[in-house]
Formats: structure tokens, C-alpha cells, sequence
């Protein structure tokens, strides 16, 4: 992976995540390795979003890395009207390694083509941000122990979530089974179906969220947002089937973990905290190990 | 029927096999009509592969690689001939590429590609029965039917 981009998910093979979670392994034990203390990383973010950037910030910190960039495109020439070809260019003779956020779809493929050192996706618009589906994969792996024939519920909003899209993706390397849980407007999107079909892979649409929690490994949490809903009186009859509270997870099996890619509004309620199925801040925490096994893979700092 | 065809003209292409209802199409996205050239359109004709199609010919002009793109992009069947001194120097079917570059405008409006100059690249996906243009930047598809011209 030394010297390449990540841009989307499918950018690296199915060995190439099993080596990327092997690694976040190995930095969940000690994530204070001073192996980046002669690099230099460039931290770009065009729009604002504080978590995934404190993520990557924290990550690179705790190895002993520099940080340059801005946290919003607002106090940069960018707002002068640079453009990103420019941008991109310049800031590739500072860093040997640029993580980006941006609001337009492609942005972080076209950046890739211009920059001179590699580009790690933080978020390009509503496209990809495939470090997000890594640590997905990373805490699912961690808390079953395998990748491998898990089933796995989807809950919320499926049409616009793009977590989903992409976890979906990787984990249909895996044989996966899965319950799509949504409203019928908000399902997952057809080319996502017929993918899973093409694949041979099974799955149900469903819409209700207590007839899956007994059958699935994790029940990954999306937030429904008021404002998709064209009636209010839609969104009070679903509302209510879609916040998990602590007592809808006594079927649930042992082995069973929630995940949600955060922050959560009302879809799970404080109880599921620490009821021991509540993955989601541990889910957040592992993004820094991964974080840290995809920037010492392609500065080359570890194989 | 039969004048219409190479006969008229003495240099030049002729675009056969045009689906009927695409004939305008192709005019409007190689700009014939504001082409300094002569330009015959045959529209309706009766065809046995087609049923109805349309011809057009274009005097004094051979289209360069991107404009045959374009054409196979609405008319994935046409053929085209070259006339060079009344006689036919060369035929040829269109064939859509895999790839297109810079022709074609990628509809989401939150594609960088529509914010920033950056020529267009499209991966084409002709296994479907209808041709699809996938966003090598945005990575969303488009149908057919949305394609729009740069
Ligand atoms: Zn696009």
C-alpha cells in the first residue's frame, strides 16, 4: 500500500483491509509507537467536521507526528478563490501525506491525480469516506472475533447513509447476511440489491426493527432525520420503532453488539450505554488504531 | 431513396444507420447547424435494420475520434462513410469507447468536476441493455437519457 491513496473502499483488496485490521491490532496495543516523528502531515479540511478530523489529528499525535492544515477552507485562500488543483499542489511540498475532507463528490479522486504524495479520503461530499468503513470493519471484527457468515442488521436512514453503502460493500467480500431496516422510502437503494443479488448473497427489506434483533451479530444504528419525511405523522409512527432502548435487546443473542458511526440523536436511547451491547464509543475510539495502520502503511512505515 | 445517397456529394462523410428518433440529436451535438459545411439530413427513412433511421451527410468533413464518440453515445449503431472523390474510401460502424473524456457533463451538481476545471471522464458500461456512464470522479452512474454534452 506504500505511496498509494485511499480514495474509496474498493481501492484496496479484501487482503489489503485484513492487513490494514491487523495492524489496527496491533496499535490498539500500543498506539504510542514514535515511528512518524520525521513526517510531516497535512490535514485538510474544506468543510468542518471535528470528529473524524480529531480522529486523524489524535492518530498521527500519538506516534509522534507533525501536523499542518486547516480545520476549515473559510480562513484560507481557498476562500479567495483558489482552486483545489492549486491548492493540492501547493500543500504537496509541505506534507509528505495530505487526509482531506471536502464537500464535493470526487474531490479526493481528482486531488489524488494532482498531488505529488498520497491522499487519504476523509469525506468527499456524500461519496465515500472509506477510513470510516475500515473502522467499521475493525470493530465488528474485534467484537465477533471473525468477518466471516456474520449477519448483519442495517437500521435508519439506508438511502442516503453512506457509511452503509460502503460498509455493505466490504463486508459483501465476506459472505455476509443482512436486514435492511428502514422506512420504505428511506430502504436501500436498488443498485445496492442487485449487487447483493449478483453476489448470491441473502438479505430481507424489512421495517420493522424487533423482528431482526434476535437473528443478527450487529445491529449497525443510522440516524433518521425529521427532515426526510414529506409528513410528520410518517415520522411519528416510524419514530418510535427506531429507538433502541435497553429492553428491546433482552432477545437479543450474546454475542450481539450495536454500532453506530455517531453522533447519534434519538435512534438509541442512553440505557443501551452500558448494558454491555453499546459498541459505539469503543467503535470510535478503534478509528484512531486504523487511522494509524492506514497512514503507517502507505507512508511505508509498516508491511 | 437512391440520391440520397453518396452521390451528392463529392468529399465527405455520410452517418448512416441513425436510429430515427436520434437523427436531431446528432446534429445538435456535432453543431451542424452551424457548421460552414453542406449538410443533407435524411430523417424517416424506411430501413430493414432499423425500421425507420436517418442520414446525415456532411460535406468536406471527417470527424475526429471525439465526435465519433459522441455520435456512438446516441446512435451506438450508426456506420459511417468516408467519401473521397465520389467514392467510398472507408466504412465504418461507431463503437462506444470504454471511456469517455470531455465531451460528456456529469449531472450531479456536487461533482467537483462541475465546480472546478477538470475535464470529464466517464467508464461506459455496455453490458446492460441500456448504456450506462459511471463518474470516474463522483462515482455516480447516468442513464442514457441524462447524457448531456459539454
Ligand atoms: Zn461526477
Amino acid at each position: 500500500m506504500k505511496n498509494r491513496s485511499l480514495i474509496s473502499i474498493n481501492d484496496f483488496s479484501k487482503e489489503e483491509h485484513l492487513k490494514i485490521l491487523e495492524l489496527a491490532a496491533e496499535f490498539e496495543k500500543d498506539s504510542r509507537q514514535q515511528i512518524l516523528t520525521k513526517h510531516v502531515i497535512a490535514s485538510l479540511f474544506f468543510e468542518p467536521s471535528t470528529r473524524t478530523r480529531l480522529s486523524f489529528e489524535s492518530a498521527i499525535s500519538m506516534l509522534g507526528g507533525h501536523i499542518v492544515g486547516f480545520t476549515d477552507a473559510s480562513s484560507t485562500s481557498v476562500k479567495k478563490g483558489e482552486s483545489l488543483r492549486d491548492t493540492i499542489k501547493t500543500v504537496s511540498n509541505y506534507a509528505d501525506l495530505i487526509v482531506m475532507r471536502h464537500p464535493f463528490d470526487g474531490s479526493a479522486r481528482f486531488a489524488s491525480e494532482v498531488a505529488d504524495v498520497p491522499i487519504i479520503n476523509a469525506g468527499d461530499g456524500s461519496n465515500q469516506h472509506p477510513t470510516q468503513t475500515l473502522l467499521d470493519l475493525y470493530s465488528i471484527q474485534q467484537t465477533q472475533n471473525t468477518l466471516e457468515n456474520l449477519t448483519i442488521g442495517f437500521v435508519g436512514d439506508l438511502k442516503y447513509g453512506r457509511t452503509v453503502h460502503s460498509l455493505l460493500m466490504a463486508l459483501s467480500n465476506f459472505n455476509c447476511k443482512f436486514h435492511f431496516v428502514a422506512p420504505s422510502f428511506l430502504q436501500i437503494p436498488e443498485q445496492y440489491q442487485m449487487f447483493l443479488k449478483n453476489k448470491g448473497l441473502e438479505f430481507h427489506t424489512l421495517s420493522n426493527i424487533h423482528d431482526v434483533i434476535p437473528d443478527v451479530d450487529i445491529l449497525y444504528m443510522t440516524r433518521i432525520q425529521r427532515e426526510r419525511f414529506s409528513d410528520p405523522s410518517e415520522y411519528e409512527k416510524v419514530k418510535d420503532s427506531y429507538e433502541l432502548k435497553r429492553d428491546d435487546l433482552s432477545t437479543s443473542k450474546d454475542n450481539m453488539q450495536v454500532l453506530h458511526p455517531l453522533p447519534r440523536v434519538n435512534e438509541i436511547n442512553i440505557d443501551v450505554d452500558d448494558s454491555g451491547k453499546g459498541y459505539y464509543f469503543q467503535q470510535a475510539l478503534n478509528g484512531v488504531y486504523v487511522r494509524q495502520a492506514i497512514v503507517s502503511l502507505i507512508l511505508g512505515l509498516k508491511k | 431513396m437512391k440520391e440520397l445517397r453518396v452521390s451528392a456529394i463529392e468529399k465527405g462523410t455520410v452517418i448512416d444507420h441513425i436510429p430515427a428518433k436520434s437523427v436531431m440529436k446528432v446534429v445538435k451535438i456535432l453543431d451542424l447547424e452551424n457548421s460552414e459545411n453542406t449538410v443533407l439530413i435524411g430523417a424517416n427513412l424506411d430501413s430493414k435494420k432499423l425500421v425507420k433511421k436517418g442520414i446525415i451527410k456532411v460535406s468536406n468533413k471527417f470527424f475526429k475520434a471525439h465526435e465519433i464518440n459522441k455520435i456512438s453515445l446516441v446512435a451506438p449503431e450508426a456506420s459511417l462513410t468516408i467519401i473521397k472523390n465520389f467514392d467510398v474510401k472507408e466504412k465504418t460502424i461507431v463503437k462506444v469507447p470504454k471511456q469517455i473524456s470531455g465531451i460528456v457533463k456529469c449531472r450531479n451538481s456536487k461533482c467537483i468536476t462541475n465546480h472546478e476545471n477538470i475535464e470529464t471522464v466517464f467508464n461506459v458500461d455496455t453490458d446492460c441493455e441500456s448504456l450506462k456512464l459511471k463518474c470516474k470522479y463522483c462515482e455516480k452512474v447516468m442513464e442514457k437519457d441524462e447524457i448531456e454534452f459539454s
